[in-house]
């Protein structure tokens, strides 16, 4: 390109011009260009904020008066409502993987299977949860699962021969409707990532397997679970994170404050102290502590699922 | 490599998760009312609240501000927000700086987070102190801070009780004749025994059961120095007093849905199931608003007493309009804001529009306020003449900084553990939330 133009031509913007052009042509600087926005939007909207947390995390911060109080607000953090917060969290993050994990593996594994019929009418039914909006059903399962004995769910109970229940007030129920909710919404997410996981495993295999007088469980155990290991990690790290951060869940039976504390999460006590009680200060103190909770927490699932191993995952 | 990308794929998860928690926040008004926008060269003020009805108030008074001083003509824009989500913009605006309105509503109990550092409202005492005199002082001094007064209240927040009239002739008891709360009780038997329905409802999430009841006994969270007195024995006496309502009584059940504001209780009062319930005055619009079928069947009292020419009311509940220092025209702003809720005819306006007991109390007995409104017909004529009886025997309360707290407390651990779960005493519940609201006064 360059020895295509005629040397005693060019004048001194044209070269500029040119050599404008040769920057943005250059081999070395599109990718910079195509990550760009990855990066901005990551400096801007992640970076700075986090370090303005840390930065607050050890001030107390009221209008007008922004001081440096050294470790004070990590000195308060590790209160009984915080522990309250982190066992409710903790529970509810053990439930949603559990449950978001073996589920979706059940269905998709039924799904999968060839003898399966109108499998898409059920992918596509058991996928529109997750583009509900968490406050539209939460809303609706605030009212099925209403205190009076005339709810859905408490009809339920009765039809069958149980007591009614005051769903929002014991922390069993409280829990359970928390985790109900979120089940309800990601199942068919999960579902999807495994059929995909699913196709993906070399037929090949099985019909080996058959040809060994492998039956269904050693098939599975031997060919479909090694191939769907990945997924299947991806899926509990990406639970357990979501779980720890949970707040809507929470917020849409009990708004601010819940009977008790059963339904107080670590990022809902972030909100009280930070927002509802005009303490930035400790809030990002306890947001800190919680981004410290998620990551060990997280370093030691992939460790112990073996996605640092060389070659694997 | 692989990784390294997966840490980086872990931290920005991680990060992404710091952020979690302020996704509620924002939004749109719910309802948005303009008021004088026709007018050329009027001043736009925003005021924001969180309660619709407030908005018709300043309505009406931007109308007649503005035939009364053409001069100085106002544009009201009033949006109303939820209520958590109104006082998180609000404090969030006047901590950054900017986006705040000119006028806004704040609950009282929330108030104490915008008298922390330096207050950025406007202090509005050259226009209350000259009116002082004609105002039950104690709703200035709840929004007060070094002697400058911030807030405006819409009213005096009398507690009431409202009897469902019906229910307590079918159980033969005569109102009039509960004098103390020895002879409530008395009457609940009676309305159980003989009802369908129970004497009350108590709640268990809010504090609308407990306040009032300590406050009518001279208690309250906090003394006059703002030390915590949550635990002392008067208030453990008296929560001891509304387990036995529900728990040795059985004359009283929790308020379904857990508080007078939720959608299952107004249900259930509607249909009878309750033979009375304490409230403050400003809860009228509620019966007015939820509570179609109990039209003509309500009758408000004084409170029983806890002894002989003991207290009859209680102070409760409040929302102080405020002028932000974000205002443009924060003269005009607070001149407005007097002129709507300090005057005679803007005190008149507070109960003929919101059905409100207004904090001037020489209009209590004017002529203009015995005149027919749907309040009176909803009820019974002689509602101020009820109030007139008691204006003496309101305590002040005292609010401060940990107010947002002890409330806090309340809400969410004493009344349920003690009323719903009976898994702690009175004096524990509340020996362990004054220690909690004291554990953070230290700091």
């Amino acid at each position: 390109m360059q020895s295509s133009v005629p040397t005693e031509k060019r004048t001194k913007t044209s070269q500029g011009k040119q050599n404008r052009f040769r920057f943005l042509y250059s081999k070395k600087l599109a990718p910079y260009v195509f990550v760009s926005p990855f990066i901005l939007s990551f400096l801007i909207l992640f970076l700075y904020p986090f370090i303005s947390a840390v930065n607050m995390s050890f001030q107390q911060v009221l209008p007008g008066q922004v001081n440096y109080i050294g470790m004070a607000n990590y000195s308060r953090v590790f209160n009984p409502t915080f522990y309250t917060a982190l066992q409710n969290t903790t529970i509810y993050v053990i439930l949603t993987v559990v449950i978001l994990t073996v589920l979706p593996l059940i269905f998709a594994i039924v799904l999968n299977h060839r003898l399966m019929k109108f499998t898409n009418f059920f992918r596509a039914s058991i996928f529109i949860p997750a583009l509900t909006s968490v406050i539209v059903a939460g809303t609706i399962f605030r009212m099925i699962f209403g205190d009076s004995d005339s709810s859905v769910a408490n009809q339920f109970l009765q039809f069958i021969g149980l007591n009614p229940v005051e769903w929002r007030y014991n922390a069993w129920s409280a829990m359970f409707l928390m985790v109900t909710l979120a089940s309800w919404r990601w199942i068919g997410v999960n579902i999807l990532y495994f059929l995909a996981a699913l196709q993906n495993v070399n037929h090949d295999l099985y019909e080996a397997a058959d040809i060994d007088g492998a039956n269904t469980w050693q098939k599975f155990k031997h060919v479909t679970f090694p191939a769907i290991k990945p997924v299947v990690i991806f899926l509990t790290t990406i639970t357990t994170i979501n779980g720890f951060r949970m707040f809507e869940e929470s917020f849409v039976f009990f708004e601010t404050s819940s009977p008790g504390n059963i339904g107080l999460t670590v990022v809902g006590y972030i909100y009280q102290e930070g927002i509802q009680r005009n303490d930035m200060g400790f809030g990002a103190a306890v947001g800190i502590v919680l981004l410290g909770v998620i990551f060990v927490v997280s370093v030691i699932q992939l460790f112990a699922t073996g996605a640092f191993k060389k070659g694997d995952a | 490599m692989k990784k390294l990308l997966f840490l980086l794929v872990i931290v920005s998860f991680v990060l992404t998760a710091c952020g979690g928690g302020t996704e509620t926040g924002g939004g749109d008004a719910d309802e948005q009312l303009v008021v004088g926008g026709d007018i050329e060269g009027a001043t736009e003020l925003t005021f924001w609240n969180f309660q619709e009805l407030h908005s018709e108030f300043f309505e009406d008074a931007v109308i007649r501000w503005n035939e009364e001083f053409p001069e100085r003509p106002i544009k009201l824009v009033a949006e109303t927000y939820p209520f958590d989500q109104m006082h998180n913009n609000l404090l969030l605006s006047l901590q950054s700086g900017s986006g705040a309105p000119d006028l806004a509503d704040i609950e009282i109990s929330q108030f104490a987070n915008y008298l922390q550092g330096e207050v950025q409202l406007e202090p509005l005492n050259d226009v209350i102190e000259p009116e002082l005199d004609q105002m039950v002082t104690s709703r200035f001094e709840i929004y007060a801070k070094d002697g400058q007064y911030y807030g405006m209240d819409y009213h005096v927040g009398a507690t009431v009780m409202f009897y469902n009239e019906e229910i307590m002739n079918e159980a033969g008891v005569d109102i009039d004749a509960i004098k103390t709360w020895d002879d409530y009780i008395e009457a609940g038997k009676q309305v159980v025994e003989n009802t369908d329905a129970v004497m009350t409802t108590v709640e268990s999430d809010e504090h609308f059961s407990f306040w009032p009841l300590i406050s009518q006994r001279g208690s309250d969270y906090f003394d006059e120095n703002g030390d915590v007195i949550l635990d002392n024995d008067v208030n453990v006496d008296t929560l001891q007093f509304i387990h036995d309502l529900v728990h040795e009584h059985e004359i009283a059940v929790i308020a379904p849905g857990g508080f007078h504001h939720a959608e299952e209780y107004y249900g259930f009062m509607n249909d009878g199931g309750a033979a009375s319930l304490m409230m403050p005055m400003w809860y009228m619009g509620r019966f007015l608003d939820y509570m179609e079928d109990l039209e003509g069947k309500m009758q408000i009292r004084p409170l029983p007493m806890w002894e002989d020419g003991g207290n009859r009311s209680a102070g409760m509940g409040g929302t102080g309009t405020v002028v932000t220092n974000q205002s443009e025209d924060p003269e005009l702003a607070k001149d407005f804001l007097a002129y709507a809720k300090l005057t005679e005819e803007g005190n008149i306006k507070l109960w003929e529009i919101l059905g409100f007991d207004p904090p001037r109390h020489d209009v209590w007995d004017s002529e203009a306020m015995g005149e027919d409104n749907r309040f009176y017909r909803y009820f019974h004529d002689d509602i101020f003449d009820i109030l007139l009886e008691v204006r003496d025997e309101i305590n002040d309360i005292n609010i401060t900084e940990q107010t947002p707290d002890a409330q806090q407390e309340i809400h969410s651990t004493v009344m349920h553990s003690v009323l719903r779960e009976q898994s702690k005493t009175p004096e524990e519940a509340l020996t362990d939330a004054a220690e909690a609201v004291r554990s953070r006064i230290i700091d």
